[in-house]
């Protein structure tokens, strides 16, 4: 199983917390799928507001490693306030660091992104970003202090699968040692599959589960995508050739 | 004095962080807070003294993906 600054998963299977249409059929989710990292958020609580303490204890008894995110910041600076939020609220150095660039596509802005690794990997954080699959981008926060990749397959909540599976497989290659997981843009089990056999260590896919319907059942299916897919990488696969080639032997075949 | 808390005016008696938490019924509770969009840890909410017009924050545990 993937190692994440030191500390070994239970599963290759990251799953997002938001969109269930109940807090039973989350935890089914979770059940169901062996997911073993649970990304969550801070959000806005005041007066007699309790959703947040309640979800709280959902989320513990869940029993995984929890990931909170930076969901939804614009700049490096409510990136990093968010970062130090997330730390103290839920007791860890993890983070998912997310600085949106576009509000349509909701790519990560390559130059803040740099900017904020830097300072929360300076300041003690461990620092998961939400990346595009550029090499150059990965490099530097590699050379900033993240010690995992989090390159997006496609825009988040789109279920479009791989879009780009020439830069995946080129970012494998080029950080044969560091923990690479695609995050976001997966739709269905046999992509989630497809990220593994290219050598990735773990996917994080949130809306294709909470949006199906039935979402524990879909993560069920997601969860054993991922080990089918990982299987088969250590399986070493076939080359891929243009001409086919038969696999019933042509010898013996009776002259008729 | 008059601060906003979550982006709503709130009139407030309390003069610390950690004075407004418990007015508001979230002394004990799980939450993280920002004054001014600085991080106040929770240690240092007793001796985070809130003036007119500040910008507070509070946040708990959230759905996330």
């Amino acid at each position: 199983m993937p190692t994440f600054y030191g500390t070994e998963v239970t599963s290759r299977l990251m799953l997002g917390t938001a969109q269930y249409p109940s807090p039973a059929i989350l935890a089914d989710a979770f059940r169901l799928s062996g997911a073993g990292i649970a990304t969550v958020s801070v959000r806005r609580e005041a007066g007699g507001d309790q959703a947040g303490q309640d979800f709280w204890a959902l989320i513990r008894d869940l029993g995984v490693a929890v990931l909170p995110n930076t969901a939804g910041c614009y700049s490096v600076r409510e990136a990093i306030t968010t970062a130090q939020m997330a730390r103290e609220l839920f007791d860890t150095n993890w983070i998912k660091l997310e600085v949106i660039g576009h509000a349509d596509t909701l790519q990560p802005d390559p130059f803040g992104l740099i900017e904020a690794a830097a300072q929360l990997a300076g300041d003690g954080f461990e620092v998961f970003p939400y990346c595009t699959e550029d090499l150059v981008l990965c490099e530097r926060l590699v050379e900033v202090g993240c010690k995992v990749l989090m390159p997006w397959g496609a825009p988040i909540g789109t279920g479009l699968g791989l879009n780009n599976i020439y830069g995946l497989r080129s970012l494998r290659a080029h950080f044969p040692d560091i923990p690479l997981v695609v995050d976001a843009g997966l739709g269905l089990p046999s992509q989630a599959a497809h990220a593994m056999e290219l050598g990735y260590d773990a996917v994080l896919l949130n809306t294709a589960v909470a949006k199906a319907g039935d979402p524990a059942a879909m993560a069920q299916a997601f969860g054993l995508a991922v080990e089918a897919g990982a299987l088969a990488a250590r399986a070493d696969p076939m080359d891929a050739r243009d001409m086919a080639a038969p696999s019933t032997p042509v010898f013996g075949k009776a002259m008729l | 004095m008059k601060i906003i808390v979550n982006g709503e005016t709130l009139e407030i008696g309390a003069s610390t962080l950690a004075a407004l938490l418990e007015d508001l019924g979230k002394g004990e509770a799980k939450v993280a807070t920002s004054v001014n969009e600085a991080f106040v840890p929770k240690h240092q909410r007793t001796d985070h003294s809130l003036h007119e017009g500040d910008r507070v924050e509070i946040v708990a545990p959230r759905q996330g993906g």
